[in-house]
């Protein structure tokens, strides 16, 4: 159960580390703070040290060095009061596939020490809450992924935690659950005043719910903010050209060259450019299209994004970023386990 | 016992109950399995009734010990999968973030072990008599084979759980079958000690307790009520135990690095 200390406060983190054996640094000093209440969204490709942060903070991993308090307790010398006071859904639901979802939440209030008559009332409540009630019978390895996604995080609430960490809650999960665990997220926060610490990999994640974003990156936050902050530190729209002619990609690259910074293609077979002088040059771009002769598909014209920030800050788009670090982060996670 | 300490074994009892319960896959060839090699034997190696100093004219009776050391066996696997699999998926950490005591963490688990022990135990049993094997020691004595049994089926889970604790892994627990095996066969599991002529054999089985757990069965089943062998298997079966558990409790702490 929370207590008053926990009902107050939120998380505060001071150079935080975590270092593996013959590894590099998974967190390298990261310094954040999460108000009661806030919805804060940790973004960062994979590898970049979410998890490892998330570990640390729920008590999970010992930091090497620095410090952090969760609901107004010190990680390393308060681990159970800190576990007292947060819910996790970590990485993957670890769900039992032969236990139902009643199952599952009798055992959960259990081990958290609710009363005997409480336990399958407040397990009611949850499975019910999560859109679950009609499948709390029915074995969890039967379960869709946003099913159990679902179920992780009602199981995350059976003790009323002032404090919420979400790690990639949403991975691998279709739209529609996506955006039925964001409208519950939202409500955790709005309606019960939950402090919600989310990782996420998904920029329109962050930007949807997050109230201010992080943004990590080789262990290192390398921005903070609310997402209207970064974008507008970025301040320039980007503009996108796709010929018709898909051969005709690097024309409009070059094309595109002179309005501004990091012209580069995209994925959709043509061109972009943050646009150094704002919107205004976008009829600057079209005459310049005009004149090279190319026949254009579609002109588009993005309001800065959050992945725009993240290539500000690393030079690296989000989602590159992430296959890239891919096998890192996997090496990470085994280090993790072992 | 505390009352949350109560509540915590019992629902991880109850879990690893559920668990054991609904997966026939684990039970099935733990009892098919032994019972399979049981009649192979006692129909294969009938003639050794007839060597000198032999205890029994019935070698389905003497080799009716063996299925419960193979049962034993499966537990290792069946408890040690089952824990190394909740590693693996992340199950343990699910747990470790609730005030779950790790002596809670680990008797619940062997419940699972218990209830295989006792349906084990109680087929073998009622497939030997019903083949025609002999229990000179009665019903109280199936109730004491039931008991030895389900005790080191126990005891060999704790073995698995510390396998599983250590490597994380269920084909690492996996490994391990082969290996009991060895200690089977380097046993008296197909003649009784004294008549193993071959010195190294016989020096490798005198040492080998699951010998010394096989005729603790066996004065069961053949004598009547024999303390000195009783006492000598229940003994080998608490040692194991209270090693495994020592081993398993050091390698939880170790896996589980909260705060």
């Amino acid at each position: 159960m929370s207590t008053d200390v926990g009902e107050q406060a939120g998380i505060e983190v001071e150079g935080l580390v975590r270092e593996f054996k013959n590894g590099p640094r998974a967190v390298d000093g990261i310094d954040l703070r999460v108000a009661p209440g806030e919805i804060y969204g940790f973004l960062g490709p994979n590898g970049a040290g979410k998890s490892t942060t998330v570990l640390m903070l729920t008590t999970l991993l010992p930091p090497t060095a620095g410090t952090a308090r969760v609901a107004g307790f010190d990680i390393a010398s308060e681990g159970p009061k800190v576990r007292g006071a947060i819910g996790a859904a970590l990485q993957e639901a670890a769900l039992d596939p032969l236990l139902t979802g009643s199952e599952h939440m009798r055992l959960q209030t259990a081990l958290h020490g609710l009363a005997k008559a409480e336990r399958v009332e407040r397990g009611r409540e949850l499975l019910t809450r999560v859109g679950l009630s009609e499948a709390a019978d029915r074995k969890v390895g039967g379960y869709s992924g946003g099913m159990k996604r679902r179920l992780d995080l009602a199981l995350a609430l059976v003790h009323r935690p002032r404090i919420l960490f979400l790690d990639e809650p949403t991975t691998g999960l279709d739209i529609q659950s996506r955006t039925a665990l964001w409208d519950e997220v939202a409500g955790l926060a709005s309606e019960d005043g939950v402090t919600v610490f989310l990782t996420t990999q998904y920029l329109e994640e962050a930007d949807a719910l997050a109230n201010r974003v992080g943004i990590i990156d080789h262990g290192h936050i390398v921005a903070e903010g609310t997402p209207a902050e970064l974008k507008a530190e970025i301040g320039r729209p980007t503009v996108e050209a796709v010929p018709r002619d898909p051969a005709d990609q690097e024309r409009v690259q070059r094309a595109l060259q002179p309005f501004g910074e990091r012209c580069g293609a995209t994925h959709r077979g043509g061109a972009s450019v943050l646009l150094a002088g704002g919107e205004s040059q976008l009829a600057d771009v079209v005459r310049a299209l005009d004149a090279e002769g190319i026949a254009i598909e579609q002109l588009q014209l993005h309001a800065p994004s959050l992945d725009d920030v993240f290539l500000a800050k690393t030079g690296r788009s989000l989602e590159g970023a992430g296959d890239e670090a891919a096998e890192a982060d996997s090496e990470e996670m085994e280090v993790v386990q072992a | 016992m505390s009352g949350g300490l109560r509540t915590q074994v019992g629902q991880l009892a109850r879990r690893s109950v559920l668990r054991t319960m609904r997966q026939p896959a684990q039970i099935v060839p733990s009892l098919i399995f032994p019972l399979f090699l049981l009649a192979v034997n006692s129909g294969g190696l009938k003639s050794a009734t007839n060597l000198p100093g032999f205890p029994t004219d019935s070698y389905l009776t003497f080799a009716l010990a063996v299925p419960f050391m193979q049962g034993a066996l499966f537990s290792v696997m069946n408890t040690g999968t089952d824990l190394a699999r909740d590693i693996e998926t992340g199950f343990l950490n699910r747990l470790a973030l609730t005030p779950l005591r790790g002596a809670a963490l680990l008797s619940g688990l062997l419940a699972g072990a218990v209830v295989l022990g006792v349906v084990q135990a109680g087929v073998y049993l009622s497939v030997g008599l019903i083949a025609g094997a002999e229990l000179a020691a009665g019903f109280g004595g199936a109730l004491v084979i039931v008991a030895l049994s389900v005790s080191i089926t126990v005891a060999f889970g704790t073995i698995g759980l510390f396998v599983a604790l250590r490597s994380g892994s269920g084909e690492a627990v996996q490994g391990l079958f082969p290996v009991f095996f060895v200690f089977l066969f380097l046993s008296a599991m197909s003649l009784p000690l004294d008549l193993l002529e071959t010195d190294w054999f016989h020096a490798i089985a005198s040492a080998n307790p699951v010998t010394y757990l096989l005729e603790a069965f066996r004065s069961l089943l053949i004598e009547g009520w024999n303390i000195g062998d009783l006492a000598l298997g229940f003994g080998i079966a608490a040692v194991i135990l209270a090693i495994g558990m020592f081993g398993a409790s050091r390698a939880l702490k170790t896996r589980l690095v909260r705060t």
